[in-house]
């Protein structure tokens, strides 16, 4: 079996899961500067305090897993990385204390909305720029990063930062038009429709432009026949696109959120069809960089049977919370 | 001394910082959901209010903890690949899948559960309830399980290979996991946890009995705390003891470090105190006790204690570190026994509630575990040095390639934000802790299920 192929894809999971999950969270706090009024912000962050950690776990098992599976890309993607992830990691410290100290002043509330919403944007932007970093390429000599201090920026990763900001937007306002009533939901319907037709907009740019400069990545969509089956991405992407919508016009509370999970699904198959078969791109394939079967089977046995208990565990916690948050309720009292 | 701040050092230092931070927020969180899931069940059990009211303040301050040891957590998953690349491509197939392990086992468990018990309680019921405090209980202990076995094997390294491009691999599992300091740290840790704890909520207990020596909330955490100050002080006493002979077995240049063993000698004196000079390999102003480490590490005085001229001197840790860290955390230990006793004493005589003195001394104890948990963690940790797999990779080969500007700017970033940040964390668990219990109002979850609202009062009005 090829134990390195189980083990990306896995890993694809859980990074998906990680983007699905604290996706909507981190946009509910890029939205806050257009939800001013307090009681909104209150009932905004009470539809997701009860799971935000679990949701940023999978970040832990994004990292922890890539160490253990897939240790060469790990040690070299992290230096090549260094500043995003640092920041990225320095952005969730803020926006991950707001949820408990927020309720635990009143003078100081209005620093801890700001340190949500500052650290929840860099945390997002150094996601969207390390995703960029990945589609130019990483410069590796031996097992070592050997490119530039500065690589990862450029005005491509800085897009690539900016659309992954307008797309957690989009996840947190359709979370939120589930999730809230009233007033904010009716402000979340309208946020919904601009933020996806923004991430459209800049998802076709990246569709577009990638292909025009690299010709590993234009081979890989425009090749006759091969490439005919990946067209079903961007034609899906289209038809995702036209149910949010839809869904968005027509007052269908619980709908957009999925239709917004399907669109980022769709475009993150699109990214790792843009690097298969590379962990590094263009440096170091999945199977270069896998560590030896023992390791790789070792976890993969606890895997099988962990994952499906977390998925049904989170799912209970997911159950527990569900239906519309009540403005008056909340634990800090 | 300016030309040893060079990239490596840094990186250390973020390390040491960072880790340093860490392992408070833990330490306090594995024993506070304990606590808490003991409360809840007593509660169960006996039905008196007091047990709830001490859960609901209790649980309070550990969200706030909680929350400050999930991001400062984050931050260690992805350290070992952003400075200490090296080690991450060699070690990576041996800890990784323990940290794996760790992510699916007990990460999930207690993130997935903590919501329910935060915010479920009047979502489900309360056997329900329950059970979640106990899932996250258990999710702090299996998760110092398999971080502690990843520790363990940097310093007991066993069950494994080299391949052809340097990275270790593992060839018995068992082995890897269980290596041989693996139990004694771990026991060592938990009690540690346990111990720091106790003190915590003994120091909180004692604040409010020295206002109020009636308060029946503040009474009943006192005892509590000093029945584990009793039994548990003396037990991690003899736990240190196992686990400093373990070491020595295993590592002795850095039991060697901790007595401040330059020499070979039979009939070894123990340091009390004196300041060890790793350039002329003598310990300058000692007081000593002549043989008392022989009786000690050997249970024998005429029996001859391994120093540090038994290895090369590349290979020797920084000694007044390691050798002062242990002591501070040896004193504290020794004052923790202290505390127990004595309560025990006054407890015979029926005034643990009315000795002021107790009730101070226990008060100055309050932070105390923590300091004896870092002790001892810079003990184990800086006494591993030079080595980062102790024996096999040097720490100096084991860095990241990024320049001393890149590693000089994300450490200032960390100081300052972890100040700032955990800074204003502690402060609101200090005034949480200066709330009193015994008012800590019990809403009527039953009423609540039925209209799904419960009122929101903030915690002061500042």
């Amino acid at each position: 079996m090829d134990y390195a192929l189980i083990w990306a894809i896995l890993i694809s999971v859980a990074v998906f899961a990680y983007v699905a999950l604290d996706g909507f969270d981190l946009g509910i706090a890029l939205l806050f500067p257009w939800f001013k009024k307090e009681e909104d912000r209150d009932v905004m962050m009470n539809t997701v305090a009860p799971v935000w950690d679990g949701n940023e776990t999978w970040l832990v098992l994004g990292g922890g897993g890539l160490l253990a599976v897939f240790p060469l890309a790990y040690s070299v993607l992290m230096p090549a990385l260094y500043m995003p992830v640092i920041a990225m990691l320095l952005g969730l410290i803020f926006r991950g204390v707001a949820f408990e100290y927020r309720f635990k002043t009143k003078r100081a509330k209005g620093i801890w909305d700001l340190s949500f919403i500052t650290g929840s944007l860099i945390a997002a932007m150094s996601q969207g720029i390390m995703l960029g970093a990945m589609l130019q390429g990483i410069q590796v000599t031996g097992r070592e990063y050997s490119g530039g201090w500065f690589d990862w920026l450029t005005p491509f990763t800085i897009f690539c930062g900016v659309a992954v900001v307008i797309g957690y937007m989009m996840l947190g306002a359709t979370w939120l038009v589930m999730k809230t009533s009233g007033d904010l939901q009716r402000q979340s319907y309208r946020a919904g429709w601009y933020t996806t037709i923004l991430l459209v907009a800049c998802i076709a740019f990246v569709s577009l432009y990638l292909p025009y400069v690299d010709p590993f990545i234009a081979e890989r969509w425009f090749t006759y026949p091969a490439s005919v089956g990946l067209w079903a991405l961007p034609i899906l992407l289209a038809v995702m696109t036209i149910g949010l919508l839809r869904s968005l016009h027509r007052k269908q509370e619980g709908r957009p959120y999925l239709w917004g999970l399907g669109m980022f699904l769709l475009a993150y198959t699109g990214f790792a069809v843009s690097i298969f078969p590379y962990l590094v791109p263009r440096s170091i394939t999945l199977w270069e960089a896998a560590a030896p079967d023992n390791s790789l089977k070792f976890l993969l046995v606890g895997a099988v049977f962990l994952l499906p208990m977390i998925f049904a565990y989170t799912g209970y916690t997911y159950w527990v919370f569900r239906g519309k948050v009540d403005p008056d309720s909340g634990y800090h009292d | 001394m300016f030309e040893s701040f060079d990239a490596l050092f840094l990186a250390r230092f973020q390390f040491a910082f960072t880790i340093a931070f860490h392992i408070i927020f833990p330490a306090f969180t594995i024993g506070v959901a304990s606590y808490l899931a003991v409360l809840e069940g007593l509660y169960l059990k006996t039905r008196n209010p007091v047990y709830q009211q001490l859960f609901r303040y209790w649980v309070k301050i550990f969200a706030v903890a909680f929350g400050m040891g999930v991001v400062s957590g984050i931050v260690m998953s992805y350290q070992f690949g952003t400075n200490w690349s090296v080690f991450s491509d060699k070690a990576g197939p041996v800890i990784g899948p323990l940290m794996g392990y760790e992510v699916l086992t007990a990460f999930f468990l207690e993130a997935g559960f903590l919501g329910v018990m935060l915010f479920g309680m009047n979502k489900v019921g309360e056997k329900l309830h329950f059970f979640a405090t106990l899932m996250v209980a258990v999710g702090t202990a299996i998760s110092a399980f398999w971080i502690l076995s990843v520790n363990s094997w940097m310093q007991t390294p066993a069950g494994y290979a080299m391949n052809d491009v340097g990275q270790f691999v593992v060839t018995d599992w068992f082995e890897v996991v269980f290596n041989p300091s693996f139990p004694y740290r771990l026991a060592h840790m938990l009690l540690a946890a346990y111990l720091t704890v106790a003190f915590v909520v003994g120091a909180v207990g004692a604040w409010h009995l020295l206002k109020d020596k009636t308060n029946a909330a503040a009474r009943k955490m006192f005892s509590m705390a000093m029945w584990m100050a009793l039994i548990v002080a003396p037990l991690q006493v003899l736990v240190g003891d196992f686990h400093g002979l373990n070491t020595q077995e295993h590592q002795p240049a850095k039991v060697a470090a901790m007595e401040g063993h330059f020499h070979t000698e039979a009939r070894a004196p123990l340091y009390l105190f004196g300041m060890p000079n790793q350039e002329t390999a003598e310990v300058d102003y000692a007081l000593k006790v002549p043989g008392l480490a022989s009786i000690i590490l050997k249970h024998d005085i005429d029996a001859e204690v391994t120093g540090l001229d038994q290895f090369p001197r590349e290979d020797w840790p920084p000694v007044a570190t390691v050798f002062w860290a242990f002591r501070i955390m040896v004193g504290v230990g020794m004052l923790m026994v202290l505390a127990g006793l004595w309560s025990g004493f006054q407890r015979l005589r029926g005034k643990l509630y009315d000795n002021k003195l107790l009730l101070r001394f226990s008060l100055l104890m309050g932070p105390m575990g923590f300091v004896a948990v870092i002790a001892g963690w810079i003990v184990t940790e800086v006494g591993r040095q030079p080595w980062v797999i102790y024996g096999l990779l040097r720490t100096a080969d084991a860095a990241s390639p990024i320049d001393k500007a890149g590693v000089a700017g994300s450490l200032i970033a960390f100081i300052v934000v972890y100040f700032l940040v955990f800074g204003a964390g502690t402060f609101y668990i200090l005034r949480k802790m200066a709330g009193n219990p015994e008012q800590v109002t019990i809403p009527d979850y039953a009423k609540h299920k039925a209209t799904m609202a419960a009122e929101r009062i903030y915690d002061e009005e500042v």
